[in-house]
């Protein structure tokens, strides 16, 4: 079995994988404690609108979804803070249109032909060097960006009428959170698919929830949590011959449910 | 003379082309424990987010310690709402207090250290409430009169001039309900109280004003019990509004009637004079 680490793209996958727990083990935490999965999730799928239009333009893949991701995230964010009344649906909306538009532009790229099962479960056993270190830098980017701001993202998570009711610029954090959501998504993507981003954003934060008193104790064990779904995953992937991205969720998800037996140590 | 710590002039205020405020003036007095009754919906809520200014008026002036709403900060001890506050979050009740702590602007969002100054204003304040050996415990397990107080500690740690509380009593039992009042009325000796509500039976004995909001705002220098003031908490119209839980405890003579003076052509809904 640990003779599998030799192979180069085990090592990647594994770093992926690790590297994508640490992004989403603080993000997620972020995600889950400001009750902001459903616009996460319609970041995410409205991101495969960003790779069709990539493959259609002929430009490189990763700076165009970026782009095109982290402006639907923005135009979400506008959304959820000047109409809250409708904003699940706009959400729902730009959610479903993103994916649409992803689709028909690669339709009508002339010989090209995506597997859009890579984008959606992801390919994690094929990622590049190149990507390792990108997501090396977001996962920096992300950490210097919480720790600069992190009483900042608190005091908002907590309670944000009572953060606005002191000064605290909500609304420029609110972005920062929803762009550092956008930038994760692409980078954690092309990994692990869209449907397993937005597992591995919300399923370790819940379990974590539980058993921490507080915001970096939760982001602590949701980066964990995460990296032990992932390895076991991945282990049992290269096991059984099943796909890496769906052996993964499904750790995950039998773990999440397997929670609800454990007692809950938090009230204490 | 002392400045008024609120004072409200010619206030209005619509949401989507429905008015929620009209022509609206108030002054509170400094050292005032002020009640703010009124039916759910009525706008006292509002009022009290104009006063934070989280939203902004359609016109008329506001004051608050002779500052523009929003720029008061931690002089202004703020208890929203029970319902905004995630009761799964993870914290300890010594670090909601600390949330108090935080300063306006990027200065307050930056870094993680906090300084044991702080911490000491976060235990004094939590010293105040009675909760301090609750300190390290988790905010979720702590029951609905504890959290209310824990909040009270999170508005007190900046050493406000006014407090404003809105709904302090929802959501919790009747014996913590009367201790939290017996806390306000203590707090009141140091500053500033004003309290949204819309249960009558917030009109303690600590309560120095009344005001009655209904769109629009009445008045009362003294903490009597009106007509109005049970038709806004209970509804019905003229004689059928005489809530059972009042009269049966007896403390509130039956026929206690206030008539708004400048308002006389409404007398036919506050009064009970027949019976």
């Amino acid at each position: 079995m640990m003779e599998v680490l030799q192979f180069e793209f085990m090592q990647n996958a594994l770093m992926a994988g690790l590297l994508a727990s640490l992004i989403c083990g603080i993000i997620g935490t972020l995600v889950v404690v400001n009750r902001i999965v459903f616009i996460s999730g319609g970041i995410a799928h409205a991101s495969y609108g960003g790779v069709g239009l990539a493959f259609y333009l002929g430009l490189p893949v990763l700076p165009v979804t970026t782009a095109f991701t982290v402006f639907a995230a923005l135009i979400m964010a506008s959304v959820t803070l000047r109409a809250r009344e409708r904003a699940d649906t706009v959400i729902g909306v730009i959610w479903a249109a993103g994916m649409a538009l992803g689709i028909i532009l690669l339709d009508i790229t002339p010989g090209y032909n995506v597997d859009l099962m890579s984008y959606l479960f992801g390919s994690i056993l094929a990622v590049p060097r190149s990507d390792i270190w990108l997501m090396v830098g977001l996962a920096a980017l992300v950490f210097v960006i919480i720790i600069a701001f992190y009483r900042g993202f608190l005091v908002m998570s907590f309670d944000e009428e009572f953060a606005r009711s002191r000064g605290v610029p909500v609304d420029f954090l609110y972005f920062l959170l929803i762009t550092m959501i956008g930038l994760s998504v692409v980078m954690v993507i092309r990994v692990v698919g869209l449907i397993l981003v937005i597992a591995l954003l919300t399923i370790p934060p819940f379990i974590a929830e539980r058993y921490s008193r507080s915001l970096d104790t939760m982001m602590i064990v949701s980066t964990l949590l995460s990296a032990a779904f992932t390895v076991t995953g991945l282990a049992l992937s290269y096991i059984t011959d099943i796909t890496s991205g769906a052996a993964i969720i499904a750790v995950a998800s039998v773990c999440f449910f397997l929670s609800f037996l454990l007692p809950c140590k938090k009230n204490g | 003379m002392v400045e008024p710590v609120i004072s409200i002039e010619n206030l209005f205020f619509s949401f989507e082309g429905v008015p929620i405020l009209e022509d609206v003036s108030l002054t509170v007095e400094q050292g005032d424990f002020l009640a703010v009754l009124g039916p759910n919906g009525g706008g006292k809520s509002t009022l009290l987010k104009l006063l934070l200014g989280l939203i902004k008026p359609a016109s008329g002036t506001i004051k608050v310690l002779g500052q523009a709403p929003g720029h008061a900060g931690g002089r202004i001890g703020y208890l929203p709402q029970h319902t905004h506050v995630s009761t799964s979050f993870p914290i300890t009740v010594l670090e909601a207090v600390h949330m108090g702590t935080v300063r306006p602007g990027f200065r307050g969002i930056a870094g993680l250290a906090r300084t044991s100054r702080e911490t000491e204003k976060a235990r004094e304040a939590l010293e105040r409430v009675n909760m301090l050996d609750h300190a390290k415990r988790g905010l979720a397990a702590l029951s609905g009169g504890q959290k209310q107080r824990v909040f009270i500690a999170r508005a007190l740690v900046s050493d406000p001039e006014l407090l404003l509380l809105d709904e302090p009593t929802a959501s919790v039992d009747s014996a913590s309900r009367s201790s939290l009042f017996s806390l306000l009325t203590e707090l009141n000796e140091e500053m500033t109280v004003v309290m949204v509500s819309h249960d009558i039976s917030s009109l303690v004995s600590g309560v120095k004003s009344v005001a009655c909001v209904n769109r629009s705002l009445h008045f009362h220098e003294a903490p009597e019990l009106t007509g109005e003031m049970l038709q806004l908490s209970y509804g019905g119209e003229g004689d059928n509004t005489c809530p059972v839980e009042l009269v049966t405890h007896g403390t509130v003579p039956h026929r206690v009637l206030g008539l708004h003076t400048e308002d006389l052509q409404g007398d036919g809904q506050s009064g009970e004079d027949e019976s």
